[in-house]
């Protein structure tokens, strides 16, 4: 039942076990310190805004991995290649912990900046469900195990899930389209005023993909070594 | 399709389980937002708009996952699966069938919720008819697909809400608003992005669900 291969997946792999993790740390110890320490504080909102650094990348790239799950559940249905599922639920697992990164980051920040905690803007309703059919596509995955078939129904899942979003964006403007998103487009302007600000972000967008690449790539190894296990245990138990 | 239709109404009629089931169900809602939720504070038909289509939403969760699983009890799904049928078709008339027992059950139910609620206005309009039946198509639709979804695994009933409601979304938002405005009289025009969104939302998952059902009948 597995794609055994001639390269057992434990095998090192020097792009996926030096480089990649190598140029993410990097990058990340280079955005932690551009935001912590050289980055001057935006004159308005303090120190707290030195969370938007990462919390938009955050954001988009949470999108983002849905879009991967989608495509890859798109590619296994089509072709049935157990490394597109893998794919799939790789980039859903991370995008579930980028979404969840998201919905911790921004109320830390909406809290002094707003006043609250959480309100019912349309980006806030829209990551909160996206939030939620991520959980929903990982359980369906968790409950029904590995079967075969049990793949190809969390595939379709992921397909739909990613064509209710255009929906949920609509039903979400016209819902809450009588609110200002002044607040949100604000700190977008005033982030871009100095050039330290800029150069801030770009680093931190690129250690935040580089680290979801790596966990997206470790978590389709470790996926593959789970199937190499079981159809060892299986050639050992018959 | 409209075999299986007639074959699923026709199981429904013998039986009356799914029908009768649901509507006692949507009654004991109407109970618990009753003593939950301050009867007297209910009175306002936006409120009734949403306390219906969450009514309904429970309620229609029941009744799809128990029409998946009688097939799958009676070993019916793998038939079906064989059959020299379109399996697109074999979506369809279950979406079909679940349709006309959601659509009864709300027609139903929301002039009982009015009554026990106290409605202060209730009238029957297009905007009204037209709400109830994109809401529940959309229901029909989704929660047809997300019970096939969930049927193969070992929880199937927790399961089931878990992959629609977040789907449903969307949907949720947009009939509450038209159905206020249609128990209240509001002119069809001035809810028409909202209708639209309605109807695309039907489309969307009744085509999706025809097109993928393929994949999901081939156990």
């Amino acid at each position: 039942m597995s794609s055994r291969t001639d390269r057992p997946a434990g095998a090192l792999n020097p792009w996926r076990d030096l480089w990649l993790p190598a140029a993410t740390t990097a990058a990340m110890v280079a955005a932690l310190w551009l935001v912590f320490v050289v980055v001057p504080s935006e004159r308005v909102q303090g120190t707290v805004q030195r969370i938007f650094y990462f919390h938009v990348h955050l954001a988009w790239m949470a999108f983002g991995g849905f879009v991967v799950t989608a495509g890859a559940s798109v590619a296994y249905l089509a072709r049935g290649q157990r490394a597109a599922d893998r794919l799939a639920e790789a980039s859903a697992e991370v995008g579930l912990l980028y979404t969840t990164l998201v919905l911790v980051t921004g109320p830390l920040w909406a809290r002094p900046i707003w006043g609250v905690w959480w309100t019912w803007d349309p980006r806030l309703t829209m990551t909160v469900v996206l939030w939620a059919i991520y959980a929903s596509y990982l359980m369906l995955r968790r409950l029904g195990g590995r079967d075969e078939v049990i793949l190809r129904y969390a595939a379709v899942l992921g397909v739909v899930g990613v064509l209710d979003i255009p929906l949920l964006i609509i039903a979400i403007r016209l819902w809450r389209g009588v609110h200002p998103a002044v607040l949100l487009a604000k700190d977008a302007d005033a982030g871009l005023a100095n050039p330290m600000m800029v150069q801030t972000l770009i680093v931190a967008g690129v250690a935040l993909a580089l680290l979801f690449a790596w966990l997206v790539v470790l978590r389709m190894q470790f996926s593959a070594l789970d199937d190499e296990v079981e159809a060892l245990s299986a050639e050992v138990a018959a | 399709m409209w075999v299986i239709l007639r074959k699923d109404l026709a199981i429904e009629r013998r039986t009356g389980e799914i029908l009768s089931s649901l509507l006692l169900l949507a009654l004991l809602m109407v109970l618990v937002f009753a003593f939950t939720l301050e009867p007297e504070r209910l009175r306002d038909p936006g409120l009734l708009a949403g306390l219906l289509w969450a009514t309904l939403l429970f309620s229609s969760t029941l009744a799809f996952g128990r029409s998946v699983v009688l097939e799958r009890e009676a070993g019916a799904w793998t038939a079906l699966a064989m059959a020299p049928i379109d399996r697109g078709a074999v979506f369809l008339g279950k979406v079909a069938a679940n349709l006309v027992l959601l659509l009864g059950a709300a027609i139903l139910v929301l002039p009982v919720m009015a009554v026990l609620l106290g409605t202060r206005a209730l009238v029957p309009s297009a905007l009204l008819g037209l709400s109830l039946v994109l809401g529940t198509t959309g229901m029909a639709a989704a929660g047809t697909l997300g019970a096939a979804l969930a049927s193969r695994t070992r929880a199937r009933e927790v399961l089931l809400p878990i992959v629609t409601f977040p789907l449903l979304a969307p949907l949720l938002i947009a009939v509450v608003r038209t159905t206020a405005g249609g128990l209240v009289g509001t002119p069809l025009v001035a809810l028409r992005p909202w209708l639209v969104l309605l109807g695309s939302f039907d489309l969307v998952f009744l085509v999706v669900g025809w097109l993928t059902f393929d994949h999901v009948l081939e156990d």
